[in-house]
């Protein structure tokens, strides 16, 4: 086993983040601005923000699910139980005795285990709720005609509403385990450059040394 | 050049007549010299006969009928078409099967017709109808053509007259329809003028009604006789200068477009050369006005929920001219110490003109400029509180009920004017009263003797209704469909007021719009959600701050 910078987020994964910062930032004021939770946009170009900002979104995650496919990277984000009693423990006790966190970094494991569980329920259940009940709420006026219309757009709106808190809540939490183990500089460092570090096997080494040397760094 | 003078005199036409405003029906003030208004400029000349030719028409006529007589010598089927109509009937079966109109319709303004006939009647689209227990009169020449046909700009009708002209020699004192002093029509300049009727043949009746300019309406007033374009985009000079009857299409005299009978929801066949029938938006501006754009079509998505009215006349009674917003009846009356009428002028209107508040003959008012329309669900049909039904006069009276509710289909989100009134009842049979208001010559009119009891009495038999001969005073509301006025796109109202908590909407049942429930349930659960992410996180982060360790570390 030897400490390798490896290139863990090529261009495309780096690229589908920040967009997908950005993108959300602006869903979450322009949404919440027209919720009516603050007036700092015109209600108008609001909606427009909104709406545009949404699309790109969907359209980055139809890529981005494309791209999970194809170059497997998929499979980075299949929870499994092993190891993530040891993290949730650290978080709850160990970081304060100044014990280390439990997780080594993997070639195929950049996330550790809580982190792989939690994108993994986010992908599976808030984003899409968010996205179907947006989409939904977009095109009322298409099933408007339908029986109890009435009845169901309050709760589409309400579920796309709580959803979107449940993204804030992530995000506030996404944001302050950056600062958790090797400090908030470290942790973001990769998602800019590419390049963290792994512990590597001879054998994932030697692989990548030989068929895909634009991984490696130094 | 001519214009500009048409249009100045016109506006001292105004003054003088706002001069007036404040007298009502007192016969006091004798005017210099009245004088007509201008022959106005009529839009596209399409006609193909020229009536100064026509050899019926070179004569001198000695009455409005023996000019109707003549128009019907040749349009033999208009007498016919014009008595059915409602113009001429007054009359109008609403699909519940009630039945409106002016005769019938007890209203929050000077109440009835019936009683107060020679004085209502001066608008009639007919001559000499002075019983409203009675049909209007039979004979073909009963019809007014000049009313509506006139161009030569100087045919009026007596604001006393049952629809007569004032004919030389002239009575000192009398008064046209919209106020002004009266002068001697010259019947046979009027018929040679005839063509396809201008605005002013309209709003000679339709701007002045319920007693005064934009009194009833509220966005139909005297400004439309030329509405700069930020008042009115269709009838302003600056935008398409249209007339009434561009929009209030009409098929053998029957006009499209009555208060009666809206068209809340259009679904038109705007294919081109498609004939319009209906006097709606949607009829030239189809369903989806709204650019292709991704904010057009949003906005188009509005459009079978929400009336264009209702974005587009954010305000009523614009340009200048107030509209009455409230009228109480029951402190009229009131006379000062010699005996005398009192008027107070105390609504200071934006072009300076004072317009009474106080009256001994209508008691008092209120005037708003540039009112904020309440908003309703409407899908056309709208309900009276006739003479015969019972009232509950602890409660506000709605004299009349609009119709609609979100999800039937057929209603559209409305603007309207609301008249508040306070209005005679016979307190006994808790009915809505009729009033006999005008008649100089009576013991009973009000405005001539100031006595409720005989006023209402009168009032009751000429209607034919049944009188307890106790009244009393119940608070009214009467609502009015805001259509005219319509403003620039750019002026159409802000998305946000609407969309926000103190919506222009708030109340209104049925609807679920973004922006009004930020408190909601599942928003303070969502705000909950997130302050315990805080909570938590800075919970967390002071704990490790307080053990001084960094937290965890890989080495």
């Amino acid at each position: 086993m030897s400490k390798r910078q490896v290139k863990v987020y090529p261009r495309f994964e780096r690229l589908w983040h920040w967009m997908q910062v950005v993108l959300i930032t602006t869903l979450a004021i322009t949404g919440f601005g027209m919720n009516g939770v603050h007036g700092l946009l015109p209600f108008g170009a609001t909606v427009m923000l909104h709406t545009m900002a949404a699309l790109v979104l969907i359209g980055l995650w139809i890529f981005a699910t494309f791209w999970l496919f194809t170059t497997g990277t998929w499979k980075q984000f299949i929870p499994r139980i092993e190891g993530m009693f040891a993290v949730a423990r650290f978080y709850a006790f160990g970081v304060f005795k100044g014990e280390e966190h439990p997780y080594e970094k993997k070639f195929w494991r950049k996330h550790n285990p809580l982190q792989a569980a939690t994108y993994f329920v986010i992908k599976w259940t808030v984003f899409p709720a968010v996205w179907i009940t947006g989409l939904l709420y977009l095109s009322y006026n298409f099933w408007e005609p339908m029986p109890n219309s009435g009845f169901w757009l309050p709760i589409v709106a309400n579920l796309h509403l709580i959803a979107a808190y449940v993204v804030v809540t992530f995000v506030i939490v996404h944001v302050y385990l950056l600062t958790v183990g090797h400090g908030f500089r470290h942790h973001v460092k990769p998602m800019l450059s590419g390049f963290d570090e792994v512990d590597l096997t001879p054998e994932q080494e030697a692989y990548l040394e030989q068929n895909e040397p634009w991984r490696l760094k130094g | 050049m001519k214009n500009t003078l048409r249009w100045a005199a016109m506006a001292l036409g105004l003054g003088l007549w706002l001069g007036f405003g404040g007298a009502g029906l007192a016969q006091d003030e004798a005017p210099s010299t009245p004088t007509p208004p201008p022959a106005p400029v009529s839009a596209a000349n399409t006609t193909t006969a020229d009536h100064s030719k026509f050899e019926i028409l070179q004569q001198q006529f000695a009455s409005g009928p023996e000019v109707t007589a003549a128009c019907l010598s040749c349009h033999t089927e208009a007498d016919d078409q014009v008595m059915h109509s409602i113009h001429f009937q007054w009359e109008y079966e609403s699909e519940s099967g009630q039945l409106l109109g002016k005769s019938n319709v007890i209203n929050a303004f000077c109440g009835n017709v019936a009683g107060n006939e020679p004085r209502c009647t001066s608008c009639h689209a007919g001559y000499g109808w002075d019983d409203m227990s009675s049909p209007p009169p039979q004979q073909s020449t009963a019809v007014d053509c000049l009313a509506c046909h006139d161009r030569s700009g100087q045919y009026t009708k007596s604001a006393t007259g049952a629809g007569h002209p004032p004919l030389d020699p002239v009575k000192p004192g009398t008064q046209t329809i919209t106020g002004a002093p009266a002068w001697a029509v010259d019947l046979t300049s009027a018929a040679q003028s005839v063509g396809m009727p201008g605005r002013e043949n309209c709003g000679n009746c339709h701007f002045y009604g319920g007693g005064g300019d934009n009194v009833k309406h509220g966005d139909l007033s005297s400004v439309l006789f030329n509405p700069p374009l930020a008042v009115d985009v269709h009838m302003s000079p600056e935008g398409e200068n249209f007339t009434c009857s561009t929009c209030h299409v009409s098929d053998q005299h029957q006009w499209a477009g009555s208060r009666y009978d809206v068209a809340a929801t259009d679904h038109p066949d705007i294919k081109p050369g498609a004939g319009r029938d209906t006097a709606s938006c949607e009829s030239c501006h189809s369903e989806t006005p709204h650019p292709n754009t991704l904010m057009g079509m949003k906005i188009n998505d509005h459009v079978d929920v929400v009336a264009c009215q209702t974005c587009h006349i954010p305000e009523f009674a614009r340009g200048g001219v107030a509209t009455k917003t409230v009228w109480d009846w029951s402190t009229a009356g009131r006379l000062d110490a010699d005996g005398k009428q009192i008027h107070e002028e105390n609504f200071i209107q934006s072009d300076g003109a004072a317009l009474h508040t106080y009256l001994s003959t209508k008691g008092d008012f209120e005037w708003g400029e540039n009112v904020e329309p309440i908003y309703a669900w409407f899908d056309g049909h709208v309900e009276y509180t006739t003479g015969d039904q019972t009232i509950d006069p602890a409660a506000v009276v709605e004299v009349n009920r609009i119709h609609g509710e979100a999800g039937d289909g057929e209603s559209r989100i409305w603007p309207f004017k609301r008249m508040e009134g306070r209005q005679a009842y016979d307190s006994v049979n808790n009915r809505l009263a009729y009033s006999h208001v005008w008649g100089p010559t009576t013991d009973t009119a009000f405005w001539t003797n100031f006595d409720w009891s005989k006023a209402i009495e009168a009032g009751m038999k000429a209607a034919g209704a049944e009188y307890s001969g106790e009244f009393g005073f119940v608070d009214t509301h009467m609502y009015w469909p805001i259509t005219h006025m319509v403003a620039p796109a750019e002026d159409a109202m802000d998305c946000a007021e609407c969309h926000a908590d103190d919506s222009r909407l708030a109340g209104l049942d049925g609807i679920y719009m973004p922006g009004t429930q930020s408190m909601s349930v599942v928003g303070m659960l969502g705000r909950l959600m997130v302050l315990a992410a805080l909570a938590g996180v800075i919970g967390h982060g002071l704990i490790r701050l307080v053990t001084r360790r960094k937290g965890g570390s890989h080495e």
